[in-house]
């Protein structure tokens, strides 16, 4: 079968797919490709935002106390941990682009690093918030949702629920159904993150990416900062909501 | 697929998609958009034979105004099963991933889609789904109605509501793969020349029906989760037991679900753009107008949900808002119908089976458009909301929409997909059996539903049964119109006359190149100089211009001669 015409030397690229032109068509149709997807995702994670924001207005005052029972230390050590791991992905991007294949892999492993990071710290939480019984539901068999409440004038107890005025206990369950379908759809993105970033090390540790080919990293880092960038929206809308009402 | 080995013609000789390879192990791990269009085209037939039983149940339950055939339980288990098949399975991917999949890299010379793997993917996504959904109706079927209500939904049905949602979750994706897909093949992959405003209007009503796939898609996908996981879990927020609220879900829910109605129709008008422009050889009346239509009614269908809420205790100035928008979508629509008309006007109209489809769509779609008016009206909506009316109106979009616009692109391309021609006094007889029985079965139910007759029940009063019997009577009419296509269609693969390039000698760009096509659609990658739907180039139009000046007349041999 005749060929069609190709453009330039790049023809011979072995990371030309043979529907492509040229890698720059190819370049451009991956980062589309996953801009468009990205868009995707806001609709997706959108349904839950929205049932946020509609709650939230509906039951403040239970929002503000489930929310203030969150660990705030963590939950900010995570967002710092986020942020430093979306600097070494841009790095890693750049190392591919000027072809500094050391760098490109100390980057990514870091990156891994801290993603790894930041699900243990997740991971923590969520155990807490087991052994306080705040898993909603019967998302947990045998482990039904059954905080203990701080009643007024009794010591301080960071193991208890203290409830501000007009704040029902079935709504803040419902805070939690909404705070673990949040963080655990996002957790899960961290971890498909992760995967596609050790795919991407092992290509950059064979060498296969430099100046000329480097779509691949490029793409997976628009995924990383994206994933970042929820959870820059869910650690305000989690975690420092009402904190100002506590005590 | 074996007859294509018996071919002894020079054309058929020549290496195509379909001979490029043999064997299982070709067609279910190819990458080729023109095979895997092949295998959706296989699979939504499938799941249309499947939910055309379930009609026909309905429809012989419907027969009698007893409860007879069916109980109670059972009826509600058959029309939402219909719904969900014809919805999710059916009409979602029928005309982008049968023909859209075929077209979109030929209409605008790439060699394949951006994404070919991805594009095998959703197919295999969309198949997981089917089978999901099939094993749920298999296992005890569900009776929420398509629309899965909460609470119904969440908590009272005792049926299988979370099989069937994992099902349309993940075919749902194949959905939202095909869209990213078609976005990117015509953002970066149109052969030189081939500008945006060169584009064959097929190809803009796909860009804006992936909008809608990727924009509303994602949400019902999130719905269905949370439903699952509230069924499932008891954790919720649909359900008024946990605070919910369960106008949440119909709001989330029709957010996808009426923007995914543009998903149905809007391919459909792409087809219909394409056979009036090419069945009037004439180019299409404000190219511009009906491009830009089509995004239009993408981005207008998003902000119309609300009318599905009219009577759901949705606030009545929402209720006005939602509806001076619903009546805005109607605009672009009639834009739409008024530019295919304009187009006829002084055409060279050949009265082919695809054209017949076309213009078939024409009036069945503008009868369905103009009734979604009355329902667009808050105070018609609530005496119309729930009856029959509701349901004459859907399926006349849907299946007078939809459907006609997908037989009439199958048979327009039908010479290009498979290499034959079907028989044209077969196609056009079974497309006035399909209108006829179309019309008989749906337009008593508009009466019937003006009448009160309410939607879903097995049983009725005997008062609307004069117009059950003619429904009933129309959709056997309608069922033989679609087994006569379904028959010839199959019988052309092996004995149908070969196909040139060019049957229907036009000047698109699928048209330049063999029937069936090679594996990479082009032997060298096509250079476009022509504009879309230019049957003349411009010297030949003045020189038939100074002709007709002149009082002679021109044949229109003549103006279609390359």
């Amino acid at each position: 079968m005749a060929e069609g015409i190709t453009v330039g030397h790049e023809a011979s690229h072995p990371a030309l797919q043979h529907h492509f032109e040229n890698l720059e068509q190819q370049r451009e149709a991956g980062a589309l490709g996953m801009w468009v997807f990205l868009v995707t995702e806001i609709m997706f994670f959108g349904g839950m935002f929205l049932a946020y924001t509609l709650y939230r207005t509906k039951f403040p005052a239970a929002f503000a106390s489930a929310s203030n029972h969150l660990d705030l230390t963590l939950g900010a050590v995570n967002t710092v941990v986020l942020i430093l791991s979306s600097f070494t992905m841009a790095l890693a991007v750049y190392s591919a682009q000027v072809g500094k294949r050391r760098n490109q892999l100390i980057c990514l492993i870091l990156t891994i690093l801290l993603g790894l990071t930041f699900l243990g710290i997740k991971a923590v939480e969520y155990r807490d918030k087991y052994e306080d019984s705040l898993i909603p539901g019967s998302l947990i068999p045998g482990r039904p949702f059954n905080p203990a409440v701080q009643e007024h004038g009794q010591p301080y107890d960071k193991h208890k629920l203290h409830l501000l005025p007009g704040a029902n206990v079935k709504n803040v369950e419902m805070f939690y159904w909404i705070y673990f379908a949040m963080t655990g759809m996002h957790a899960v993105h961290m971890i498909i993150g992760v995967g596609v970033l050790l795919v991407i090390l092992y290509f950059s540790w064979r060498g296969r990416y430099g100046p000329e080919y480097h779509n691949p990293v490029e793409i997976s880092g628009l995924y990383w900062h994206f994933v970042d960038i929820v959870w820059i929206f869910l650690f305000p809308l989690l975690y420092l909501l009402g904190r100002h009402l506590e005590h | 697929m074996k007859a294509f080995e018996t071919f002894e013609t020079p054309t058929a000789a020549r290496v195509n998609y379909i001979n490029a390879e043999y064997g299982l192990k070709s067609w279910l791990l190819t990458k080729d958009h023109k095979r895997i269009a092949l295998l959706y085209l296989g699979s939504i037939s499938a799941f249309f034979f499947i939910g055309g039983l379930y009609a026909m149940f309905i429809r012989l339950e419907l027969l009698t105004p007893q409860g007879d055939l069916l109980s109670s339980t059972t009826y509600n288990k058959v029309f939402t099963q219909h719904g969900i098949i014809m919805v999710f399975f059916f009409l979602i991917p029928s005309i982008p991933a049968t023909l859209g999949n075929f077209l979109v890299p030929m209409m605008i010379g790439a060699k394949d889609l951006a994404f070919p793997r991805i594009n095998l993917l959703s197919w295999y996504l969309y198949l997981l789904g089917g089978i999901i959904t099939i094993w749920a109706l298999l296992a005890g079927g569900v009776d929420t109605g398509w629309t899965f209500y909460a609470p119904y939904s969440t908590t009272f049905s005792n049926s299988y509501v979370v099989a069937t949602g994992v099902g349309i979750f993940i075919s749902g994706f194949s959905s939202i793969l095909t869209g990213l897909n078609f976005i990117v093949t015509i953002h970066t992959m149109r052969a030189p020349g081939m500008t945006w405003f060169r584009l064959p209007l097929f190809i803009w009503s796909h860009y804006a029906t992936s909008l809608v796939m990727i924009l509303g898609t994602p949400v019902i996908a999130i719905t269905i989760l949370l439903l699952a996981f509230e069924r499932l879990a008891h954790v919720g927020i649909f359900d008024p037991a946990n605070g919910g609220d369960p106008v949440l879900f119909q709001h989330l829910f029709w957010f996808y679900s009426h923007p995914a109605v543009y998903i149905m129709v809007l391919p459909g008008m792409g087809v219909v753009s394409e056979l009036i422009a090419n069945f009037s050889r004439k180019n299409i009346f404000g190219y511009k107008f009906v491009a830009f239509s089509s995004l239009a009614i993408a981005v207008f269908g998003f902000l119309v949900w609300g009318h599905h809420l009219f009577v759901a205790s949705q606030s009545v100035y929402a209720g006005m808002i939602f509806s001076f928008l619903s009546f805005a979508v109607a605009i672009p629509s009639a834009i739409k119908v008024f530019n295919w008309t304009a187009t006829l006007y002084k055409g060279s109209i050949s009265y082919d089976t695809p054209m017949l489809y076309a213009l078939g769509f024409i009036g069945l779609f503008t009868v369905g458009g103009m009734t979604g008016l009355f329902l667009a009206s808050l105070a018609v909506d609530v005496h119309l909301s729930d009856t029959y009316f509701i349901v004459a109106h859907f399926h006349y979009i849907m299946v007078g929409g939809t459907l006609l616009a997908y037989l009439g692109g199958l048979h327009y391309w039908w010479p290009k997909i498979t290499g034959r021609m079907y028989p044209e006094g077969w196609g056009r007889f079974s497309a006035l059996v399909v209108f006829v029985g179309f019309n008989l079965t749906f337009l008593p139910q508009f009466i019937a539903g003006y009448l009160g007759m309410p939607r879903r029940y097995h049983a009725y009063p005997p008062e609307f049964q004069v117009f059950n019997v003619l429904s009933t009577a129309g959709a056997s009419i309608l069922g033989v119109g679609l087994v006569i296509p379904f028959i010839y269609l199959l019988w052309s693969m092996r004995y149908g006359k070969h196909a040139e390039p060019n049957p229907w000698h036009l000047p698109g760009l699928e048209w330049r190149t063999a029937s069936p096509p090679p594996t990479e659609n082009f032997l060298a990658t096509p250079i476009v100089t022509w504009e879309a739907y230019e049957f003349a180039p411009p010297e030949e139009m003045q020189v038939i211009g100074k002709l007709k000046n002149e009082g002679l007349e021109v044949a229109d041999a003549v103006i279609d001669g390359k």
